[in-house]
């Protein structure tokens, strides 16, 4: 298994550990995950599944809790906005 | 609470008891509501807050129209948590046959001066692309719209406060007639007229009331904005709520202003707890992913449950309560309640009532008034029962 | 639609934890037929959550008990033959004996003789000005995030809150690479110090305590204090804390703040378990109100490791029928149930958190519901329905909790589905309701 492996945030790639969710991805890209319903940009909080700040789109699928899914080669992330 | 004498005691803060507080208070009237629970708690809270006109029958259609063009008027005072959105209703038609029901549709609002637009398959496609493919077309009806129901009882009972109107949140009625309301803290308060508008409560406050409660279920998806741009009813919709038994579900979805997907609708007889029902919610959810498949993959978050009050002829209750029907009905004298007229009704409407709170509540106020009423108001009022029972 | 996987197990535990792990291993152990469901993609729960192959190598040291602790079970476990079924959200229970989960991709039906509960326990949050900033998590949140490759070498990270996840956080991260400022315990000292006296009833508890004092070494720690405020434009920069009296603004990379620990109760409640308190009532046997369900750890109340490897043996043991096992291990959980005692004690929340909100701070993370907008209603219910707070994908899981300490709100009632669930799921014609259905209307559809 690869010690890094690279995924894409909106487009561009990041590079993360092998073994990392995608919510790292995120904070390690410097991008927030979501956008809250008055402006607001949020990220990770509970860092187990039940906050859904960490909400994104993995493959094109809307909502998934980024901090319960494992990185893959090649994945394609993207949030709302 | 003092014994202070009001002009009306409304018993029933939802959405008809907020609306005809409103009414009331703006004719300078003194009002007070009180309710066991909070604002628009109970069938207001299960409601899909659809604005609708119905064409079931000529006085259902009278109601709701009068109803729906008062909601248009209202609709630049309401406040943004109303989430008023005019996006209008799609009834689908799945073949041909219920294609001549649009049709036949069409013709009975366009002689009634409600503007609809036949769609075909094609047309009904571009509006809808989530809808299934090989749907035969459908009735847009561009005036109807959606809102979020306990937010507009909050406001018309706030409104109603700033004209002088009172509030009793908390305490459940235990008896009402003859010009009282008693609570069950065993505080009382007076007044000339009682309201009864606590819906699919209403029989326990009135005895012989023949309301039934109507069960249905509701459920609520994540944010999806775009998946429906219109409030989408199967023509089979009327099928189920007319029928007078029986368990019954039929596709029923709207957007909501925050882009979640509201989907209902089911109907059961009988059913006095309020707990999800599993059956129902599958039956549902299975009749919803027929017309819309790509709900399947949809996340929801809510499901949840309300009782609709319903009448033997599927119309509300507006107007005095006359006693000498409960007698004839259920056999046994209903003490004390002869001769009451202190009593009114403003209840029993099913699933229409966030429509037609705000007409009810004009047509209400216009009989207690003594005003000539905008609408007719025989084929709603509560004697009406009387009438047919004495001709049967 | 049917289920695309059905699975049958006379004990099947959900949660796969310390209490679920050593639940599912002593049911096996007897012979029984044993399914352990967890929602991550590995079990271990979060304080045994396993780390990241970055995550290992960058460890200088290792917490030697608590790893050995968890290997030891992990192993057993193996050993067992339970069956491990993760990254599987049980959502609703259609029909009695029958549980429906949800992962990525669809759904099964679980059905089971017996139910074991071990749902653990979540953090709790509390608003203050600025605590939706991103960086800014619970301290078991930062710890996940990096036990999950979030790299922490050469960052400073502020620890906030109540409880003793604080200290084993902290441990944790500075292990790691982290640079702590300061621990914020809002207990006061004589509490802290009367939890310390105390400790020593507990040897484990001693030896793990003078490990945390080695590693925590230098590290500041301040009681009586507290977060006020965090600042930041984008993500957080800093934080203003209540400290002696005085507020002080630390500069810093993340903040890692939780207020002890809310048991996760939703699924007992939709099944009918009677709750007291917060907390699933259960008998000796670990049994809750409701026939052939148990529930173990946290659930039950907020006591730790080893209360919940107690209660979930005796769980195990009660539910794969071997009541006389699962009786020897009372004495132990006799003792250390008076830890859970003493935790709930020494952490209980001071009245002054219940002020840093100001009217415009955030409390519904989901909804955007300010305090303001909540502090009009007079019940968790009234807000529900008129601000929508709780109404959102958490389910009131943040917001609950919070709003309960800061409003003395009573929650409401629970309905499926206990997670967000996709409709497919919630619309599964189970194998056993169309086994009733079909004797219900003999046959006719």
């Amino acid at each position: 298994m690869p010690d890094q492996i690279t995924v894409t945030v909106n487009g561009s790639p990041v590079v993360v550990p092998s073994g990392a969710t995608v919510a790292v991805a995120m904070v390690l890209a410097g991008q927030a995950c979501r956008t809250s319903v008055s402006g607001e940009p949020r990220g990770p909080l509970c860092g187990m599944g039940i906050c859904f700040e960490c909400r994104v789109a993995i493959g094109g699928i809307p909502h998934c809790r980024s901090c319960q899914v494992l990185c893959e080669q090649g994945m394609q992330v993207t949030t709302e906005n | 609470m003092s014994n202070t004498a009001y002009d009306v005691v409304i018993v029933g803060a939802g959405i008809v008891g907020a609306a005809c507080a409103d009414e009331l208070a703006r004719r300078g009237l003194h009002v007070v509501v009180v309710d066991g629970d909070v604002v628009g708690s109970g069938a207001t809270a299960a409601g899909m807050g659809h604005i609708v006109v119905m064409d079931d029958s000529d006085a259902q259609f009278a109601l709701t129209r009068f109803s729906q063009q008062l909601w248009q008027e209202l609709r630049p005072e309401l406040s943004d948590d109303v989430e008023y959105e005019q996006c209008g209703t799609i009834w689908v038609a799945a073949d041909e046959d219920e294609m001549n029901e649009v049709r036949r549709k069409r013709d009975y609002y366009g002689k009634r001066g409600v503007p609809t637009e036949v769609v075909d398959a094609e047309a009904l496609q571009r509006l809808e692309p989530n809808l299934r493919p090989g749907m035969a077309g459908g009735l847009l009806v561009p005036e109807d719209g959606v809102l979020y129901p306990p937010c507009a009882a909050r406001f018309l009972i706030e409104r109603a406060q700033k004209r002088g109107a009172k509030l009793h949140l908390g305490i459940s009625v235990a008896r009402i007639g003859r010009g009282q309301v008693r609570l069950t803290n065993g505080a009382e308060i007076s007044a000339e007229i009682i309201v009864n508008a606590a819906g699919a409560f209403a029989a326990e406050l009135t005895p012989g009331l023949e309301i039934k409660k109507r069960k249905g279920h509701l459920v609520i998806t994540d944010r999806y904005p775009g998946f429906v741009r219109h409030q989408l009813v199967e023509l089979g919709y009327l099928k189920s709520a007319h029928s007078a038994s029986g368990d019954s579900v039929a596709f029923n979805v709207q957007p909501r202003r925050t882009g979640q997907v509201l989907i209902g609708s089911s109907r059961q007889y009988g059913a006095e707890h309020k707990e999800v029902d599993h059956s129902m919610l599958v039956r549902m959810l299975q009749r919803a992913q027929e017309y819309m498949p790509g709900l399947a993959r949809l996340s929801t978050v809510r499901t949840w449950t309300g009782f609709r009050a319903a009448t033997p002829d599927k119309l509300p209750l507006i107007g005095p309560w006359v006693a000498n029907a409960a007698e004839n009905r259920t056999g046994e004298e209903v003490r004390g309640t002869t001769g009451d007229k202190s009593i009114f009704l403003a209840t029993g409407h099913e699933g229409l009532g966030i429509t037609t709170s705000l007409g009810t509540a004009r047509i209400l106020a216009d009989q207690i008034t003594g005003t000539n009423p905008e609408i007719p108001v025989e084929p709603y009022l509560p004697s009406r029962t009387a009438k047919e029972h004495v001709h049967a | 639609m049917s289920s695309e996987a059905q699975r049958h197990f006379d004990v099947l535990v959900i949660g796969g934890g310390p209490a679920g792990m050593a639940a599912a291993a002593r049911a096996a152990e007897c012979g029984v037929r044993v399914g352990i469901v967890d929602d991550n993609f590995r079990l271990g729960g979060q304080i045994w959550r396993g780390e990241s192959d970055a995550a290992r190598s960058d460890h200088e040291r290792s917490n030697v008990s608590q790893n050995t602790e968890a290997s030891r079970w992990t192993d057993r476990l193996r050993a067992s033959g339970a069956t491990a079924l993760c990254g599987l959200r049980v959502v609703h229970q259609p029909d009695p004996g029958v549980l429906l989960a949800e992962n990525l991709d669809g759904f099964c039906e679980l059905t089971y003789d017996k139910l074991v509960l071990a749902t653990g326990a979540r953090e709790r949050f509390l608003p203050f000005p600025g605590w939706t900033l991103p960086n800014l998590m619970g301290a078991g949140g930062l710890q996940a995030m990096v036990k999950c490759g979030l790299p922490i070498r050469g960052k400073r990270v502020v620890v906030a809150g109540t409880g003793p996840l604080l200290l084993a956080v902290a441990s944790y991260l500075r292990q790691h690479g982290a640079e702590i400022p300061v621990i914020c315990e809002q207990a006061s000292w004589k509490s802290l110090a009367k939890f310390g006296l105390t400790l020593f009833s507990w040897p484990q508890k001693i030896i793990q305590g003078f490990q945390l004092k080695r590693d925590l070494a230098g590290v500041s720690f301040a009681a009586n204090s507290w977060p006020l405020a965090a600042h930041g434009q984008k993500t957080l920069e800093s934080v203003t804390i209540s400290r002696a009296g005085k507020n002080q603004n630390i500069p810093c990379d993340y903040l890692a703040c939780g207020f002890h620990l809310v048991p996760n109760i939703e699924l007992p409640l939709l099944l009918g378990c009677a709750v007291d308190n917060g907390c699933v009532q259960v008998d000796d046997l670990q049994t809750t109100t409701v026939p052939s369900v148990f529930c173990a750890g946290e659930p039950t109340s907020v006591g730790g490791v080893e209360l919940a490897l107690i209660e979930g043996q005796v769980a195990g043991l009660a539910a794969a029928g071997h009541a006389s096992g699962a009786r020897k291990l009372f004495g132990k959980r006799q003792k250390a149930r008076r830890f859970a005692r003493l935790l709930d004690r020494t952490f209980r929340l001071r009245s002054e958190l219940r002020s840093l909100s100001l009217p415009d701070t955030i409390v519904c993370r989901c909804e955007d519901v300010s305090y303001s907008r909540l502090r009009q209603h007079r019940s968790w219910r009234a807000a529900k329905l008129h601000t929508r707070c709780g109404m959102g994908p958490c389910q009131g899981r943040v917001c609950g909790p919070a709003t309960q300490f800061l409003f003395n709100w009573n929650p409401d009632s629970v309905r499926p589905p206990v997670f967000p669930a996709r409709v497919e799921t919630l619309a599964a014609v189970t194998a056993q309701s169309q086994l009733q259905h079909s004797e219900v209307t003999g046959g006719r559809s």
